[in-house]
């Protein structure tokens, strides 16, 4: 992309890009943390996950403030106005994704050293986690390469993250009806899946944004192959 | 407060513009300044009763098309058209053209406000006497038509003795398009008709625009994009006399085709 007569231009549209990722660097290594303490009972990481949580809503409201002044301000087009109107968008999504980690952590935190069940669901839990870790950050790389490809791919990873949810519920449902003992330490893992199933939808949501930011089309409510048509297509 | 308060309604409003057919169509345009070439194979249709923006660099060659609809510059030597301009059947290029009934047809408003030296009155019916001759009472209904078309009737009325030259460069601008609309034209073509005008006169320039288009098919050259943006329904983006990209300016506007466009748009041209 060639720069702008106005230099000034370029350097708050970087600045606030530049934000975008280290707010999104900040949710996945807030992730990282909360898959180790769902891992491996890490008390530390959960006790950061708290004051960093903070500082992504910071980072949130600091954004959004930038991208209204540059719309006051320079009344950006095309290209432009949609790397503007999909940073609002994303830094939303980061934003929920660091609720959900909290959550996540916080859920974490409560089933440590609980029973034997707690434990094993965690491995699920575990591995749903890192599908959507990977998902995250496939979403923002294509944000940071503006690559509508990368980006269709993330969306077709959100299955996976669905059908882990899913097998997840059926088979904490059937511990329960087993044995209603487990149903309290089940809870907590249905929680965490959950959140972490939401975790998958935020990183599809940016992918979509990413392609709307490519190609200008709205795939929000289209179908994973009609993105794929879409963003093959010229 | 700046917004009324609303009341939901069941069903939202939206007032879709009908697909409108072409009033003007340029085929295979073009322009020659002695040797030099100013406008290269130029295609394109102006769609009836809206607003079509022409938007490019300086010398891209967007005013010299404008000034090919109404054949205004048949008036200089050594200037020539080559190629076709159907407008209402008839090629306006083609030899034998009345122009003094083509300008009626197909008016002309100028960058710089062009008042005559003469009454706001005198003004308007000075156009409409050339074409017809009308009795008093209905040359006073037409000047009052006009003023009240261009949005100018309310600030004039009290003062239709008083001389055009001594109304501010907005009313001038207005009274211009007044003059324009009254000898009943079927198109307007306005060549940044808000570059010497403040923001308020703009506005209301640009209000006037969007009424007009209820009866006229509009043509408006502009160097503000963002004025392209806010009153026109299709954009030509222009570039060293050839068109680059023609569309609906939802489109050109958010996700133009041509990476030249985008450019152009975002600021980012040379």
């Amino acid at each position: 992309m060639n720069e702008h007569t106005h230099k000034q231009f370029d350097t708050e549209l970087e600045s606030i890009r530049t934000g975008v990722l280290a707010m999104g660097g900040l949710v996945e290594t807030q992730l990282a943390r909360a898959i180790a303490a769902l891992e491996d009972n890490d008390t530390d990481g959960v006790d950061r996950i708290g004051a960093d949580e903070q500082q992504i809503n910071q980072m949130q409201m600091t954004i959004d403030q930038q991208c209204t002044q540059i719309i006051a301000k320079r009344q950006p087009t095309a290209i432009d106005l949609r790397m503007i109107m999909t940073i609002t968008k994303i830094v939303n999504d980061l934003e929920r994704v660091g609720d959900e980690v909290k959550k996540v952590a916080y859920k974490a935190a409560q089933v440590r050293g609980s029973d034997q069940l707690a434990r094993i669901r965690c491995f699920d839990a575990v591995r749903a986690a890192t599908s959507a870790r990977d998902m995250l950050q496939l979403a923002l790389d294509a944000f940071a390469r503006v690559d509508a490809a990368a980006a269709a791919e993330v969306v077709d990873r959100d299955e996976e993250i669905d059908a882990a949810f899913a097998a997840i519920m059926r088979q904490l449902i059937s511990y329960m009806m087993e044995d209603p003992r487990t149903i309290t330490p089940a809870l907590e893992i249905v929680f965490i899946a959950k959140s972490i199933e939401r975790i998958g939808d935020h990183a599809k949501n940016i992918a979509e944004a990413v392609v709307q930011l490519v190609k200008g089309k709205d795939v929000r409510h289209a179908s994973a192959e009609q993105i794929r048509a879409e963003v093959a297509g010229e | 407060m700046v917004f009324e308060t609303m009341t939901r309604r069941p069903e939202a409003q939206t007032e879709a513009l009908p697909p409108a057919a072409a009033r003007m169509s340029i085929r295979h345009l073009d322009f020659f300044y002695g040797k030099f070439q100013g406008l290269k194979d130029i295609n394109l249709d102006i769609a009836d009763r809206r607003v079509t923006a022409f938007i490019g660099p300086s010398g891209c060659g967007k005013s010299t098309l404008l000034r090919t609809m109404n054949r205004m510059y048949s008036l200089y030597p050594g200037q020539r058209a080559v190629g076709d301009i159907l407008f209402n059947g008839q090629n306006i290029l083609a030899p034998g053209v009345d122009l003094n009934m083509l300008r009626a047809k197909v008016g002309m408003v100028f960058q710089k406000p062009t008042p005559f030296p003469m009454s706001i009155y005198d003004n308007i019916a000075f156009g409409v006497g050339l074409y017809e001759s009308l009795p008093a009472r209905q040359m006073e209904e037409r000047v009052e038509w006009a003023l009240t078309k261009a949005a100018m009737w309310d600030e004039a009325k009290d003062k239709l003795k008083q001389s055009g030259m001594a109304l501010s460069g907005g009313q001038q601008q207005r009274l211009c398009i007044a003059r324009a609309v009254a000898v009943q034209p079927e198109m307007l073509l306005l060549d940044e008709p808000t570059s010497a005008l403040d923001p308020i006169s703009t506005a209301k320039i640009e209000e006037l625009i969007t009424e007009l288009k209820r009866d006229y098919t509009v043509a408006i050259v502009t160097h503000n994009m963002q004025q392209a943006a806010r009153v026109s329904d299709y954009t030509a983006y222009m570039y060293l006399g050839e068109l680059v990209e023609f569309g609906a300016t939802d489109s050109i506007f958010l996700k133009p085709k041509r990476k030249e466009t985008e450019d152009y748009i975002t600021g980012r041209f040379g």
